[in-house]
């Protein structure tokens, strides 16, 4: 008994945490959604985060240690970046990759 | 419309199912409680990392303010996708609320990324759908690997990185819209420091407040420079 009411309270909490830090900007910002620095931030603010997300979650695919120095991780990468270069169709892009990353971590090459 | 919405969160289910399955399997494999908490949870909490920090949360049976602060920290990232977010969400009524809500790290990158047409309530309805649909895969992610527990036979290994790939993709799209490749560099540049100096847990939060700090730098020295050009229609 004791444990579910452990568990809701629980769920409420985490659940209460993570809604907030999405509704906050909403909350404060929403008077000045024209003004020129939220324009601005609204302009570039997506495309620094892709490449921040990008950068850290590539990095974290890989493995670093000798011989195989991030290679797993940054040949399926470079891989979606010529696909995508080529065709622009980000469906193939993204499953010629995944694919690629697949391969090489079951197979255990590089 | 409902087709577009699958063609465009396709990526999004070849990673989110893998690693809801991820989640389930820590769930039901360190705690006793009940598997259908593990998609409860993807009901109502909806965070991938926040999710997994929270089955090491239950283990140690942490105390519920421990649990807001650390919740609230880990995802403070979000604070910043909103501010980027409140045009494009203006005025879309009853499904605002949820469009907040349903804010992840993967459902910002689509819903800022696609290109969008003039009819607004339309754009809207997409973005909801899009929304809905992420987190539908998800939830039955989390379920299946409660569910299966530590019998789930995977050779599905790697697949998760589907979202790595789509957001490489994403930074490409974002590159030819916008023409200018400085806001790229300022990402790239920021996660490297963060990956350098902070760790593990802080880099994501560390990277996004350089790259907010740099991008206000940038506004407030453009702003100077158009001062500096215009000098006499004050006087």
């Amino acid at each position: 008994m004791a444990d579910t009411y452990y568990i809701a309270a629980f769920i409420a909490v985490t659940t209460l945490a993570t809604f907030a830090t999405r509704v906050i900007p909403f909350l404060f910002f929403e008077r000045h959604t024209e003004h020129p620095l939220v324009k601005h931030l609204g302009r570039y603010l997506p495309a620094a985060v892709m490449a921040l997300l990008a950068t850290i979650f590539l990095q974290r695919s890989a493995d670093w240690s000798t011989p195989t120095l991030g290679l797993d991780a940054l040949v399926p990468g470079a891989l979606v970046v010529v696909i995508h270069l080529w065709r622009r169709n980000a469906l193939l892009s993204i499953a010629a990759g995944t694919a690629a990353y697949m391969v090489i971590q079951q197979t255990g090459w590089l | 419309m409902q087709q577009l919405a699958f063609r465009l969160t396709l990526p999004i289910l070849f990673g989110y199912i893998p690693l809801g399955m991820a989640f389930g399997v820590l769930f039901s494999t360190q705690l006793d409680y009940a598997w259908w908490i593990a998609p409860l949870m993807g009901v109502f909490v909806y965070a991938g990392a926040g999710q997994i920090l929270a089955v090491s949360l239950l283990a140690a049976n942490a105390g519920l303010l421990e649990v807001f602060v650390a919740m609230f920290v880990l995802n403070a990232r979000h604070l910043f996708y909103g501010l980027s977010l409140l045009g494009q969400f203006r005025g879309a009524g009853w499904r605002k609320a949820y469009l907040i809500f349903g804010l992840t790290d993967e459902t910002y990158s689509l819903l800022t990324s696609r290109p969008r047409g003039r009819d607004r309530q339309h754009e809207q309805q997409l973005d909801f759908r899009i929304s809905a649909l992420n987190q539908f895969y998800w939830v039955i992610g989390c379920g299946i690997g409660a569910l299966l527990g530590e019998t789930v036979a995977f050779d599905s290994t790697g697949i998760e990185f589907a979202l790595v790939a789509l957001f490489i993709v994403l930074t490409i799209e974002q590159l030819k819209a916008l023409g200018d490749s400085v806001p790229v560099w300022i990402g790239a540049l920021a996660a490297a420091a963060a990956m350098m100096l902070l760790p593990h847990a802080h880099q994501l939060i560390g990277a996004i407040v350089i790259v907010t700090l740099a991008l206000l730098v940038q506004y407030y020295r453009a702003r100077q420079n158009e001062l500096a050009e215009a000098p006499s229609n004050h006087g």
